[in-house]
């Protein structure tokens, strides 16, 4: 081997070191605002403000490192006892500060970033819409936490979770148009939504086509034109539908609807780590549906 | 800010001039009811075609969709308007004040706190509230707890101003509760925050879910206050020349604002509790009838309640139509509309 070779496996050597190490490294990395962050070392004290951001770190192994969240983090079941240091609106600045974190995971639209950005924090913004959101988040989080494997972990245990979601959408529903509604506005969940891309995975249709954008308001008509052959809500929406003005001849609401409670329909409305779980929770409404004939 | 008078007392040389006005607006007010009616019952989820209205009324969905749906959306909107209407030229003529609106008195707070504790009874049960009280709650429903709080918002302001002799001291006690209220439906949220989404649909206002049967309840409240109030129009007159003026002409002060207090609230509460808060109708349409028409009150009422109706039907119309078959909220339309027309009655005014 001569010399150039041997210089050549030294650098090839010398970067994987670097990758698979880098405690030893710094960390560079963009946020989704375009921020460029550099960290010596991997945070150790992460405050989360945005409950899928405490979900996806926790479900990338460091759960431990949290040291505070958003008052409404609620999963996994470690997190509830951490300092809730209030919401989108009105984080508690001093709070968050005296715990002096490492590194603050925030939304876009949180308030409180520029504050805490004045008083010296890291904050590093993260936005999740779509389940490739949900994956680039994961890797971005893994990379700052200093365990970019677990990354593709995660996102192969959703992978997973999602095709056995899919094996249990029972034959004679398949392609059948859902009604998802999120809010009774109404709002509902589109094709082009994150819910809709669980809903396709599953192999089932949607009444609003992607161009209608994620979470349109509905005329309450278009609805009962579009004769959904599922719907899905939270439960006590679902129980009001046939209450509302010419939607008792909805036939899906006769044996074709998932009513979740609070605490499914949380689930299904995080774009998180969850996503394959709430795929899980929506095939087991629909296995539970009979055929009909 | 230069607003005409309550009343304008009729000068005698343009007192012609003023009844040809007042009946050219009921002439206006008449065909635009009945021209948005027919817009309402053809404006749905396609948008304004008028094949699609063809097709739909031939079709064999023609009375779920114009009969259940748009018929009763578009005469409940128009119905709801007019309370507000009515209730809104009540409040500018009890205080005096061209600020006034229906929800001033304490009932939009009391409405939507009402609201925010049914929507979060199932969280607060075992923290706040029992069982037995948590089950109560989300029997009664969203649509009676609205008009229950709006009235409790307003008896707690009677109360608080020791009844209604003094307009100043209802107001300051209106806004105390309309504050206090709000605090704590706030409270409510951050402890149960999932009630935050219904509360939102709430406060924007909206006429998507009117059926039949509120279209009834809301002809009722209409049909026993509209008279009643138009009865009592001649106090607001007389209340329009000052509390002494009025009292020297031997009116029962007292007794009749607590009557109008009362009706206002009805008419208010029944209101929100069909379709929430939608806002600036019982604002600007006494303005609007004032600014055209300047009348004594039995006009200004019965003709601020056909504004009102007009004003939140056309918004309606445009909330379906603009970008079918999503909808705009209602109460963003009122606003532009009603706003914008104020704005050009006042620039017109002033220029010419």
């Amino acid at each position: 081997m001569n010399l150039w070779m041997r210089m050549l496996w030294a650098l090839v050597a010398v970067v994987a070191a670097g990758s698979s190490a880098p405690a030893n490294a710094q960390t560079v990395l963009r946020d989704d605002r375009g921020t460029i962050h550099r960290f010596d070392a991997p945070p150790q004290r992460i405050v989360s403000l945005l409950p899928s951001l405490t979900e996806t770190i926790c479900a990338l192994g460091a759960c431990s490192r949290l040291v505070g969240t958003d008052r409404f983090s609620n999963s996994p079941e470690s997190v509830r006892g951490l300092p809730k240091l209030g919401g989108l609106e009105d984080a508690q600045v001093e709070r968050i500060v005296a715990l002096r974190p490492d590194v603050v995971l925030a939304a876009k639209s949180a308030r409180v970033i520029d504050r805490l950005e004045s008083l010296g924090l890291h904050v590093v913004v993260v936005e999740s819409q779509t389940h490739a959101d949900v994956k680039r988040t994961a890797s971005l989080l893994a990379q700052l936490i200093g365990a970019p494997p677990e990354a593709d972990r995660l996102w192969d245990a959703i992978e997973r979770d999602m095709r056995r979601a899919a094996a249990r959408v029972p034959v004679y529903l398949r392609g059948q148009r859902v009604y998802f509604e999120v809010s009774s506005a109404p709002y509902a969940a589109g094709a082009s939504s994150f819910i809709g891309e669980t809903l396709a995975r599953l192999g089932m249709g949607n009444v609003v086509p992607p161009e209608m954008g994620p979470f349109p308001k509905l005329n309450p008509e278009y609805v009962v034109r579009a004769q959904p052959d599922i719907v899905m809500a939270p439960r006590r929406d679902v129980e009001a539908m046939a209450k509302r003005p010419g939607w008792q001849t909805l036939r899906a609401l006769r044996g074709r609807s998932c009513g979740f409670d609070t605490e499914r329909y949380e689930l299904l409305i995080r774009p998180g780590p969850r996503m394959g779980e709430a795929a899980l929770a929506m095939a087991d409404c629909l296995a539970s549906m009979k055929e009909m004939r | 800010m230069s607003v005409a008078p309550a009343s304008t007392h009729v000068a005698s040389h343009d007192a012609h001039d003023d009844r040809t006005r007042r009946r050219r607006l009921v002439l206006a007010l008449m065909v635009l009811a009945i021209a948005l009616s027919v817009a309402g019952l053809v404006v749905g989820s396609q948008g304004w075609s008028w094949q699609a209205f063809v097709s739909d009324v031939s079709g064999p969905q023609a009375d779920l969709i114009v009969g259940q749906i748009r018929a009763p959306r578009t005469l409940g909107a128009l119905m709801i308007g007019a309370l507000l209407g009515l209730a809104g030229a009540v409040a500018q003529g009890l205080f005096r004040n061209p600020l006034a609106d229906p929800y001033l008195l304490g009932s939009a707070a009391g409405a939507s706190f009402a609201v925010v504790l049914v929507l979060a009874a199932s969280t607060l049960t075992g923290h706040a509230i029992s069982l037995a009280t948590a089950a109560l709650l989300s029997r009664i429903g969203i649509v009676a707890a609205a008009f229950a709080g709006a009235l409790v918002g307003v008896l707690l302001t009677l109360m608080l101003a020791r009844g209604a002799q003094q307009g100043v001291r209802l107001l300051l006690a209106g806004v105390v509760v309309g504050v206090v209220l709000g605090a704590a439906g706030d409270l409510v949220t951050t402890i149960s925050p999932d009630a935050l989404r219904g509360k939102q649909v709430f406060m924007l206002g909206s006429t998507g879910f009117l059926g039949w049967s509120s279209v009834w309840v809301l002809l009722a409240g209409l049909a026993i206050a509209l008279p009643i109030t138009c009865r009592l129009a001649r106090v607001l007159d007389a209340l329009s020349l000052g509390d002494d003026t009025a009292a020297s002409l031997g009116l029962p002060l007292p007794r009749i604002r607590l009557a109008l207090v009362v009706l206002m609230a009805l008419c208010t509460g029944l209101a929100v509790s069909q379709s929430g808060l939608v806002a600036f109708v019982g604002l600007v349409a006494p303005h609007l009838v004032r600014r055209y028409a300047p009348a004594p009150h039995s006009y200004t009422l019965a003709a601020s309640a056909g504004m009102g109706g007009v004003l939140l039907l056309a918004a309606d119309v445009l909330a379906r139509g603009l970008i079918a078959p999503q909808e705009l909220p209602v109460g963003v339309l009122t606003a532009v509309l009603g706003g914008g027309y104020l704005l050009w009655l006042l620039h017109r005014r002033r220029v010419g």
